[in-house]
């Protein structure tokens, strides 16, 4: 075990999968020379060569449209999209081609491509640079989701997606990069757990916290601040949003019979709207109260002074958690206007 | 405000400005930049490419008529096109990888197709007309511009392997105004990919004229590119091979891509589901009815003498049975069951789909039981 940053294990992850498989090759903006703006391909292009790490032309459709190109040849194509902001000009080569080709050959052509993204806010970035568009990818039959939250999931979760014979949309929360954790670089691939499995990040009894990416860390934040009032909350890291692993969720309700789910994505259609949705199909009747989503607003992702705004926190949590237990919060009425207008 | 459509190349002169071998009253030309490339050129090669062009369009015939017999959702014939789609899939070495349109009928014809194959997908018994692997030829692109950037993929990495293959895309005019089609071309140039950009200029993308897509001729963008370009008479047949056999060789040798564009016209409608009189005059079809590709390479070898009556009834035969096995396996195709409706969708198990397909296959058991 070592301690190392999530930006540290993803860069150690795409170095050991170059190493496993020569058909592994890396696409993107800056990710030669440069080593990435987030410099995640540190180092990669002078040990494998610009054959192998290649510094495209500034055409994320291009980018990925080559991918398939590529990967039709058996190759095994790892892209990076600069930022989340830049994957919608790749948007049709994502949906159209990376996603349906396997389907439409019956299985003929395999599209084994992984596609990183640089993903959410809460960094005080410019316009287009803090998105979350983790739904629309999950909405798409034919692509697998993955989302980290901690650096030992980013080394073993990025491997395994790029040794996936299905594309991976990769969500990398850009304000982790620099968190540091314990990662096994010597773990073998073959004995981890599978990529699509959830974790139980903090067992509780008495509401599930549903999450992924860096709203695992706020979600935990809340848990322990709830555990100082008494509230015993258990936090779920879905690490995989689709497919969903319903095996740990539905069993996290049956356990507690209250639910928030959260996430920095707007709300509308969303994956918490899902998730909410199938627990209410599949376990409706363990349930204790009414499930509660706690999300980004629906609106364009705000300027970074006002983003804390809409970035759900530790107390916003916490209201939804007050929601799901019945105890005063917000929405209850308990002591203003709020209430009389529900 | 409005655009301005008209050719900025009138189609009543287009097909003189084109790179040609045979004019289309069937007199050969001298042509210093092509001619080379056809030195080879003899009776039987062009017997040949007659044969293959006689039988594209009895197949192409055929998909229209099993369309209009309720056998095909839809068509999308290639009339008139023969010579560009023959002319240059007859360069491609075996090993060539082809990424296709939907209108590449006789690309595909070429490449060894089976009857059923023209059918399996305008029919919809399956997303994939063919095994891309037996005909080295991605599945036909309904997106469109989308498989250039493909072909440029496959390309570099035919060049990280050092292997003896050229990946060949095709696409039409409307392509040309594809953002995909232009980053396709500047991918392409910046790694010299080995990549043959084949343009079909047939003239309409639905009911938008050329003009609408480029005030330029189409060829002369690949330059700008850094891509060597031609702009080939799409309906002479030699010049399409011989203009190809210089693209590919250029390609092959290591010198990056290169960009034909090919001056031809879609005779029918866009598909079966269109109706071009509401969009084009009944002129411009007769005028190009006089540059018919297969009546000019006729008359050529018929001034030779080399166009015999053996010939013409072993051709017709040919085509005559091509289009009658195409008839006969497309209507003993055999739908899929219900449940192969979630087959394929991942390489690997997936629990969600798993279960999705569980819950559908218990609703059709109701039935059964019934």
């Amino acid at each position: 075990m070592v301690q190392m940053t999530l930006g540290k294990a993803l860069n150690a992850g795409l170095r050991q999968a170059m190493v496993d498989d020569d058909k592994v090759v890396l696409l993107g903006e800056d990710i030669g020379t440069l080593g990435g703006v987030f410099r995640i391909t540190d180092g990669l292009k002078s040990e494998f060569g610009a054959q192998r790490v290649i510094d495209t032309p500034l055409a994320e459709s291009g980018i990925v449209g080559t991918a398939v190109g590529l990967a039709f040849r058996g190759y095994r194509p790892v892209i990076e999209i600069q930022f989340d902001g830049f994957i919608y000009p790749a948007f049709d080569q994502i949906v159209s081609q990376v996603a349906k080709l396997h389907y439409r050959t019956q299985g003929r052509v395999k599209m084994p491509i992984t596609i990183r993204v640089p993903w959410a806010g809460g960094i005080g970035a410019a316009e287009h640079h803090s998105e979350s568009p983790e739904a629309y990818f999950v909405h798409t039959a034919g692509l697998r989701v993955i989302a980290v939250s901690n650096p030992e999931d980013a080394y073993r979760c990025l491997r395994q997606a790029i040794a996936s014979d299905d594309p991976v949309i990769f969500f990398e929360p850009k304000r982790l990069y620099h968190h540091k954790g314990e990662v096994d670089l010597d773990a073998p691939l073959a004995d981890a757990a599978p990529m699509g499995l959830a974790r139980v990040v903090r067992q509780g009894a008495d509401a599930t916290i549903i999450t992924y990416g860096a709203m695992v860390g706020t979600a935990m934040d809340a848990a322990e601040a709830a555990a100082d009032e008494g509230l015993s909350l258990e936090v779920i890291d879905l690490r995989s949003i689709s497919p969903v692993d319903y095996d740990t969720v539905t069993a996290a309700v049956r356990r507690t019979g209250r639910v928030v789910v959260a996430h920095e994505a707007s709300r509308e259609a969303g994956v918490a709207a899902e998730v909410i949705a199938s627990i209410t199909e599949h376990c409706f009747e363990y349930l204790e109260a009414a499930p509660v989503r706690v999300t980004g607003h629906d609106i364009p992702y705000p300027p970074a002074k006002l983003e804390k705004h809409h970035l759900p926190d530790l107390d916003r949590i916490l209201d939804a958690v007050d929601r799901v237990m019945d105890s005063p919060n917000s929405l209850s009425g308990a002591n203003d206007a709020t209430g009389a207008q529900r | 405000m409005s655009p301005n459509n008209t050719p900025i190349v009138d189609t009543e002169h287009d097909l003189e400005l084109t790179e040609r071998i045979i004019a289309p009253d069937g007199t050969r030309q001298p042509n210093p930049q092509l001619d080379a490339h056809v030195a080879d050129l003899d009776p039987q090669l062009l017997r040949d490419l007659h044969r293959d062009m006689v039988v594209l369009r009895r197949i192409d015939a055929e998909g229209v008529a099993l369309q209009r017999q309720g056998q095909l959702g839809l068509w999308a014939p290639c009339n008139g096109q023969e010579a560009a789609q023959i002319g240059t899939a007859r360069a491609l070495a075996p090993q060539d990888f082809v990424f296709p349109s939907y209108r590449e009928t006789g690309v595909m014809h070429v490449r060894g197709a089976e009857p059923g194959d023209y059918v399996r997908m305008w029919r919809g018994e399956d997303g994939a007309a063919y095994d891309p692997e037996r005909l080295r030829m991605a599945p036909l692109q309904i997106i469109i511009g989308a498989q250039t950037l493909h072909a440029v993929g496959y390309a570099m990495g035919i060049a990280h392997d050092r292997a003896d293959e050229v990946a060949v895309t095709y696409f039409g005019d409307g392509a040309t105004s594809q953002g995909d089609v232009n980053e396709a071309m500047v991918f392409a140039s910046s790694f010299r990919a080995p990549v043959v950009f084949i343009c079909q200029n047939n003239h309409w993308a639905i009911s938008e004229p050329v003009g609408l897509q480029s005030q330029y001729p189409l060829a002369g963008r690949a330059p700008g590119f850094g891509i060597p370009s031609m702009r080939v008479d799409g309906n002479d047949v030699v010049a399409c091979l011989a203009a190809m056999r210089w693209a590919l060789e250029h390609a092959r040798s290591g010198k990056g891509p290169a960009y034909l564009e090919l001056v031809t016209y879609r005779m029918g409608p866009h598909t079966t589901a269109d109706d071009p009189k509401r969009y084009r005059e009944d002129a411009e079809l007769e005028q190009w009815r006089r540059r018919d590709p297969i009546t000019r390479l006729e008359a050529y070898l018929r001034a030779g003498g080399e166009f015999t009556e053996e010939h013409q009834d072993a051709v017709q035969a040919e085509a005559d049975r091509v289009a009658r096995e195409m008839r006969a396996a497309c209507l003993g195709m055999v739908t899929r069951p219900p449940l192969a409706v979630f087959d394929g969708v991942y390489a690997e198990p997936h629990t969600g789909l798993e279960r999705e397909r569980a819950e559908y296959a218990a609703y059709l058991a109701t039935f059964e039981e019934a």
